[in-house]
């Protein structure tokens, strides 16, 4: 009986350290604490060394500081000696400092090193194609647009990825500097207006179930007013449901045409109002001046609007974006490109954009 | 002087402040400019605070918030922390060396008014349709996309000021090489004064740069060039190594001078001389020159490519190692003193663990692998906070502390200080300790609102409730100083018992022409050694004879105002028919009283032997 109580009880409080440890370390969609893949791994790995190397040192400093608080207090009006220095402590402290930054600078520099492999990306197959799975990432005022050069579609808002395997970046933007950056996956990097610069991210599987399958990813480098709001998700499907997903995609070749009445007549003010910017085709032959705003062939699928994360994706908020997306989404490119939509053209669109979508 | 100004009507004060070439009065000006930037820079910090306290507040617009948090940065960096430390340098430096003045009295007044000037144009920004809103580093793509003239007011403003920062610090390089005492050879020099040199060869070498890539932002912005246009063949990652190439250095500018203040509260407050006094000077200096070989850490996510970034990763690593023997030697410097915890003390004592965690946080940023992580989040936010209130910061508000009796002849009150002290301290590690774990979770830096639901809420609240903290403790500060002033207590040369340097053994304040005789110095702390033998002062080096004194000059203010003038004609040039005549306008005020000053001989004037012996016996070197 005792022992039972006894298992019970430190069960109980197993349970209760794990969960301050799991709030210490953020959300398993969201937190660099909860690596959710190999380069996240590695950077959580050099995050761990040089933490304890760094408590150490704080440690060695916070015994002779207390001790200097507590000793040394003046208790008298003696002057103490005057002490010019010590050349073997000075010695003990430039020494010991260097070999513990070695011990660090070897890990970083072979990271950073492996971190840039992007090798992959430069061995194309006979098609001239590359086996590994490629993404142009390219950033824009506040919306992000996702093109597989080798599967030849684009999507936007949602990327989608499948798991356990490196899956390649390009990375760039079209308007001002942006930084693309998932945290829970790995690290950041900028997307620049002069160049395409690569790196590689691997998305675990068990670590994605545990995040729901959908990391968040967020714009790390200042970009104007909306800066803080532009956000995208990340969905990460097993390679098998990933490859159906873009056999689906790939199958959409003209505009889906709408099925409900209701829908029809949000398609065609879709049609005369939204198409001028917003492709609901996946291909990537027009030319990338030309996608203006997010692709929007799979919208209905997606889990936010506008990658909002207070903007669930149904009716309602999809009405409330249309209605004023500036009240969501300061100084974005949307606001005043069409006139005044009435209650009912709303539910039109709302209906015909969630009705958009590829798979079953 | 002071007790002459006193006797003086406002005008004739307003007047003497405007013309001053006194490099204590330049001191106080600095202080009464950049305080008011100090506590402007507060409350856009209170702004930002408030607007992040709960998740998607409306406190402020998203654009609103933008310029906040630009201006916040801009006006600590540029028109606070540098200015208040300019001020402690004007105030001491010459006094620790033996000098009666800086090497140009003239120059060290035009640069005070060069940056106000600067500082004002920047400032106005807010009246006249928007502040900058691209953050302090201005990266070229936001800033050439940003509408308004808000980031003219930044280029134009910080150039009008850094004009008068560079010329600051070539002013206090020369006086350091040619005006200390006799016997004061580099290596009896004071830490503070030591570190002022080094700062000043930082400001040197660091500022083109930054004077460069804000000029070629001008004209972008206003002439048509496209030195960042990326269409037209520009490159905007060249602006961000440009803006680092100054901007790193720019920490250690502010950085080193704050080490010196601490080097010399420690030693005075334990009774004890500095531990390892030549190994904290060759800190120092390796200090100075590894900041220039650092920069590109600040953009390992650019993509440099590997081999870049690690070396930049190691070199960065390095400093710690400076930085190390620095702390240890603090240290050891209490170290079987006699610690007696004054205000200053406190400040010194608590930057001691505050410094440390920003500067263990700075090597974990130099993991350049784990930086991708670290990057543009809140962790960089709390790092360099760390680093900046932690150690700039405490250094200015123990400095004043600790030098107001020298500069303003009163003691700040001591219970006061130490309120101040304890609330500024609680609050600030309340503030930004919070912050590493929110980078950790994700939240980016520089986002004017956060959505909830991502686990960031309770930690931007106490983030808040820390900042308003320390917003009580500037008010308690500022109570303390006008209770100080209308109290008017005055004190002698010496107010904390135990001053080792030679600015403790002359009167408090010093009198204009500071020493009577120049001291004799014999060795590290001179006034301490003298005291330690049973004398009262320093041994004068010279016989008492005529002391060459500057003229006051308003020219230095009207050269200013000319340029604050052409930068509204440069701004408006296009949108105004009046733009180019006051461009013109203003660059003929500037260059017409640089010929004024060129043409008409100023031999100053001579305080002669026998006023001086009439002089008050208590002042001069026979303290």
């Amino acid at each position: 009986m005792a022992m039972k109580w006894l298992s019970k009880w430190r069960l109980l409080s197993l349970f209760t350290m794990l969960a301050f440890v799991l709030s210490g370390c953020g959300l398993p969609h969201l937190s660099t604490l909860q690596p959710a893949g190999e380069v996240a791994q590695t950077q959580y790995d050099l995050m761990v060394l040089s933490t304890a190397i760094m408590v150490g040192v704080i440690v060695v400093v916070t015994v002779i500081f207390l001790i200097v608080l507590f000793r040394f207090r003046r208790k008298d009006d003696k002057i103490p000696k005057q002490v010019e220095g010590s050349h073997k402590l000075e010695i003990i402290w430039t020494v010991i400092p260097i070999l513990l930054l070695l011990v660090l600078a070897v890990p970083t520099v072979k990271a950073t090193f492996d971190l840039a492999d992007v090798e992959a990306m430069d061995q194309k197959n006979e098609e001239g194609k590359t086996d590994a799975l490629v993404v142009n990432v390219r950033a824009n005022l506040y919306w992000w647009e996702f093109e597989y050069p080798n599967e030849e579609i684009v999507t936007s808002q949602e990327l989608v990825v499948p798991t356990d395997e490196k899956v390649y970046f390009n990375l760039k933007a079209s308007d001002v500097k942006h930084s693309f950056w998932i945290p829970a996956v790995g690290g950041k990097m900028d997307t620049n207006t002069d160049n395409v610069n690569k790196f590689w991210l691997e998305f675990d599987s068990a670590a994605a179930d545990e995040a729901g399958e959908l990391f968040y990813g967020k714009c790390a480098e200042l970009c104007g007013p909306s800066h803080a709001l532009m956000d995208f998700k990340v969905k990460t499907l097993p390679r098998d449901e990933f490859d159906q997903w873009v056999a689906d995609m790939q199958d959409v070749k003209e505009p889906a045409v709408a099925q409900t009445p209701k829908a029809q007549q949000g398609q065609e003010i879709f049609n005369n109002s939204c198409i001028g910017c917003h492709a609901v085709t996946p291909a990537n032959t027009t030319p990338e001046a030309a996608r203006m705003a997010p692709n929007l062939t799979n919208f209905g699928e997606r889990d936010y609007v506008a990658g909002l994360i207070t903007m669930e994706n149904n009716e309602e908020n999809i009405k409330e974006w249309l209605r004023d997306p500036e009240k969501y989404k300061p100084a974005n490119k949307m606001t005043g490109t069409y006139g005044e939509l009435s209650e009912d053209e709303l539910d039109a669109l709302a209906e015909y954009l969630l009705g958009l979508k590829v798979q079953e | 002087m002071s007790t002459y100004a006193q006797k003086r009507g406002f005008g004739a004060t307003l007047w003497d402040y405007l013309t001053t070439v006194d490099h204590k009065k330049i001191a106080i000006l600095y202080f009464i400019a950049g305080g008011f930037f100090f506590v402007l820079g507060g409350i856009e910090a209170m702004i930002i605070r408030i607007q992040l306290a709960i998740p998607n507040n409306d406190f402020v617009s998203a654009g609103f918030y933008n310029e906040i948090l630009t201006m916040h940065g801009t006006t600590m960096i540029f028109l606070a922390a540098m200015p208040l430390l300019f001020g402690f340098m004007n105030a001491i430096m010459p006094l620790q060396i033996g000098a009666r003045d800086v090497a140009f009295p003239f120059v060290n007044a035009l640069g005070f008014w060069l940056f106000f000037f600067g500082g004002t144009f920047l400032n106005l920004s807010w009246f006249l349709g928007g502040a900058p809103d691209a953050g302090w580093t201005s990266y070229a793509s936001l800033s050439l996309a940003s509408e308004g003239h808000g980031i003219d007011f930044y280029v134009l403003g910080l150039q009008i000021s850094g004009f008068g920062t560079l010329m600051g610090g070539i002013n206090f390089l020369v006086t350091i090489i040619n005006m200390r005492a006799p016997g004061m050879t580099y290596m009896r020099m004071p830490l503070f004064t030591w570190t002022t040199f080094v700062a000043s060869s930082l400001i040197l070498f660091a500022f083109p740069p930054l004077t460069v890539s804000i000029f070629m932002l001008m004209f972008d912005r206003l002439f048509g060039s496209n030195f960042f246009v990326t269409a037209a063949g520009g490159n905007t990652i060249i602006w961000e190594h440009f803006f680092w190439i100054f901007g790193h250095p720019e920490v250690y500018i502010l950085i080193l001078p704050a080490f010196g203040i601490f080097s010399e509260i420690i030693p005075v407050f334990a009774r004890k001389r500095l531990f390892g006094y030549s190994s904290m000077v060759f800190a120092t200096v390796l200090i100075g020159f590894l900041g220039f070989m650092v920069w590109a850490h600040h953009m390992f996510t650019v993509g440099l490519g590997p081999i870049a970034n690690a070396i930049f990763a190691v070199a960065t690593m390095a400093i710690a190692v400076p930085t190390g023997i620095k702390i240890f030697n603090w240290l050891f410097t209490a170290w079987g003193g006699s610690v007696s915890f004054t205000t200053p003390m406190h400040y010194a004592l608590a930057f001691i663990p505050s410094f440390l965690m920003g500067g263990v946080t700075g090597v974990m940023l130099a993991v350049a692998a784990a930086d991708y992580q670290y990057h543009d989040t809140y962790f960089v936010v709390a790092h360099f906070h760390y680093v900046i209130v932690g150690g700039v910061v405490f250094a200015v508000l123990g400095g004043l502390q600790f030098y107001w009796p020298k500069m303003f002849g009163t003691m700040l009150n001591e219970t006061l200080g130490k309120i101040t002290f304890w609330l500024f301290f609680a609050g600030f590690h309340l503030t930004f300790f919070i912050q590493h774990f929110l980078g950790l979770w994700g939240m980016p830096r520089r986002i004017y609102t956060f959505l909830p639901g991502q686990g960031y809420e309770l930690s931007n609240l106490v983030s808040t409730i820390g900042a308003l903290l320390m917003a009580v403790a500037t008010v308690v500060l500022v109570i303390n100083i006008i209770i100080t002033v209308k109290k008017n207590e005055r004190i002698g040369n010496d107010p904390w018992g135990d001053g080792r340097t030679l600015e403790w053994a002359i009167p408090s304040p010093a009198p204009f022409y500071n020493f009577k005789q120049l001291p004799l110095v014999r060795g590290l702390d001179p006034y301490w050694i003298e005291k330690m033998e049973g004398k009262k002062g320093m041994t004068p080096a010279e016989p008492l004879g005529d002391i060459h004194m500057p003229n006051s000059s308003i020219i230095p203010f009207i050269m200013s105002f000319g340029l604050f003038v052409s930068a509204f004609g440069v701004m408006y040039r296009l949108d105004y028919a009046w733009g180019l005549p006051v461009l013109i306008i203003g660059l003929v005020i500037t260059f017409g009283s640089m010929l004024a000053r060129s043409l008409k001989d100023d031999h100053g004037f001579h305080i002669h032997k026998e006023d001086l012996i009439d002089d008050d016996n208590e002042k001069g070197v026979k303290a």
